[in-house]
């Protein structure tokens, strides 16, 4: 009897295992086809010197590899990443915090506001590449035509080696403010509507609520946007591609820009993939170490 | 008492005053650039540097429009829609697929498979841009509007497959208890009863992936290269080589590639809204 129920039993988990992989097949199909293959494919392809057309790729051993731990350009790259990520994090995240909070505290009244703050969610990354490149352009530009009313001249902030970084970080920021207001509004929800009402009746300040009340209640949601915003830094490519192209000179490089450069305007494949698989170890490290951090410090909690 | 009390008020006050003036620089901020591409989108040539960036259109000029639109914007758009229809009908299905064991069976890899299905969201797509380039060109898709749909799918899927199983995770055992007892099998089960039940999450997922696969770039622009092929990210990127210094011109493209998203806001604010954020889930 008991016999009978184990090989039932058994015959059933067999057919729940056969349903799985049936379930599944499509899924790993797809991802072995365009990102597990490709990503062995590209540490493949980094061994050899190729332009990607001819068939006489020559192997050339770790030398790309040599090549990209000495290249001052694809650190400079790295850097810029960094200063995109860091700076991202700095801006974004309190602005998008600080409407959502206006909007919260004004209630129904700023409706309007908060249909204006997401307009720029609702453009892609190229086109709010393009629309800036217009818009700061030194002839004809939003900034110029500023500039001339107080009495200046034209300004060219994309052009500047200087300004160019800074201006693209501000730019990026216009670009995700929104989508972080809405992010914290939505964590505002979460916070209930009873201890706002307490904290007002026991005679708190709107101020003190937001610092000592709201504020530690959000943080665990704060913690995830930024992880989002970190790893979405690291990848970042089409609005800078699009706008500076990277430059002027490297002044705007990023790690992605970079890649693409090597691999599809000189058709260096080779070094292409070495530089593409640098940047995915550099990504890989960085989130799991991130990772590791936060979840290390809920387990404290 | 009372002086403290007006004290506080004042304070109050003063704290409203400068959070609405920040809002309204905010407020700036976020429509000047907006409105810079609208108002210029109707603009002459000349108009916009005669008549100052910021200055409203003397008159509702279409010719802009009307250029664009005769000079291949359809094709670009059609192509779009395409790609769209496509490449979201296939990550809706196989990521519900995927999720359905992954959210209700018991088996022995679940938790490993599940992790690798995740651990895909941090993969930055340019590490499969040169193989999946020398892909396309083997296969003899290179420069067809087929050649993005595959990236497109490959790329949606892991975070797609996260949503759905956390959502299918909500849905009541007892349904599938009592469908069991009846006799109906895994297969039916979910066509019959997962699938419809977990409609409200895949029309979210279609808001969040079709925004994304809408204004996909990286491989639209690297596996294409006639525009009778390209999507609509890539029109302007082709207009500009012929109107680089029409900037009116730059803006009309910029407008109609806008346009679709405006629509969804004005018609579905709160669907588009919730959609566009799914990905921001809590780690």
């Amino acid at each position: 009897m008991n016999n009978h129920a184990d090989t039932l039993g058994k015959r059933r988990q067999r057919s729940t295992n056969i349903a799985a992989f049936v379930f599944l097949l499509p899924v790993f199909l797809i991802l072995t086809i365009f990102i597990f293959y490709p990503i062995i494919d590209s540490f493949i392809i980094s061994t050899y010197r190729w332009n990607g057309i001819a068939a006489d790729k020559v192997f050339v051993g770790l030398s790309n590899w040599g090549k990209l731990i000495g290249d001052r350009e694809f650190w400079f790259a790295f850097r810029n990443n960094i200063l995109i990520m860091i700076l991202s994090i700095v801006i974004q995240i309190p602005i998008g915090l600080a409407e959502a909070t206006f909007i919260e505290f004004a209630g129904k009244k700023a409706t309007v506001c908060k249909v204006l703050w997401f307009i720029p969610m609702l453009m892609s990354s190229v086109a709010i590449g393009f629309l800036f490149n217009y818009a700061l352009a030194a002839n004809g530009g939003m900034v110029s035509a500023v500039s001339k009313l107080f009495g200046g001249g034209n300004i060219d902030l994309l052009g500047n080696k200087n300004t160019a970084l800074i201006t693209v970080i501000l730019v990026i920021a216009w670009q995700f403010i929104p989508f972080y207001m809405v992010y914290c509004m939505a964590a505002y929800t979460n916070v209930s509507e009873d201890v706002y009402e307490a904290s007002l009746i026991d005679g708190a300040t709107k101020g003190q609520y937001f610092w000592q009340i709201a504020l530690p209640l959000l943080t665990p949601s704060i913690k995830s946007a930024a992880i989002l915003s970190m790893v979405g830094s690291l990848k970042y490519f089409d609005l800078i591609y699009v706008m500076t192209g990277g430059g002027p000179g490297t002044a705007t490089e990023l790690m992605a820009t970079y890649m693409y450069k090597n691999a599809f305007v000189q058709f260096n494949m080779g070094y292409g993939s070495a530089v593409a698989a640098g940047m995915f170890i550099l990504i890989t490290v960085l989130s799991l170490v991130t990772m590791r951090v936060i979840n290390g410090k809920k387990e404290e909690a | 008492m009372e002086k403290e009390y007006k004290k506080s008020i004042n304070k109050s006050r003063i704290s409203w005053v400068s959070a609405i003036l920040l809002a309204v620089i905010a407020t700036m901020a976020a429509v000047l650039p907006f409105i810079f591409m609208v108002f210029n989108s109707f603009k002459g040539k000349f108009e916009m540097l005669t008549k100052g960036v910021f200055a409203p259109p003397e008159k509702l000029n279409l010719t802009n429009y009307e250029e664009v639109l005769a000079g291949g914007f359809v094709k670009y758009f059609g192509n779009s829609v395409f790609v769209l229809c496509l490449s979201l009908l296939f990550v809706l299905f196989i990521s519900a697929c995927a999720a359905y064991p992954l959210a209700r069976f018991q088996f022995r890899m679940n938790g490993f498979l599940y992790a690798v299905i995740v651990a895909c969201m941090a993969i930055p797509i340019h590490i499969t841009l040169i193989p999946v380039f020398q892909m396309t060109k083997s296969l003899k898709i290179y420069d067809t509007i087929w050649a993005m749909i595959g990236p497109n799918v490959a790329f949606a899927l892991p975070i797609s497959v996260f949503i759905l199983t956390s959502f299918m995770m909500g849905i009541p055992r007892e349904i599938e208890e009592s469908a069991e007892i009846d006799g109906c099998n895994k297969y039916r089960m979910f066509f019959t009863m997962i699938l419809p039940l977990a409609k409200p999450g895949l029309s979210t997922l279609a808001i969040y992936n079709g925004v994304n696969i809408w204004n996909e770039f990286s491989f639209a622009y690297t596996l294409t290269q006639s525009p009778k092929n390209r999507t609509l990210p890539l029109a302007v990127w082709d207009f500009q080589g012929q109107y680089s210094m029409n900037t009116p011109m730059i803006m009309a493209v910029l407008t109609l590639t806008v346009l679709p998203m405006i629509l969804l806001f004005i018609f579905a604010q709160d669907k588009l809204v919730k959609g566009m954020t799914a990905g921001a889930v809590k780690g």
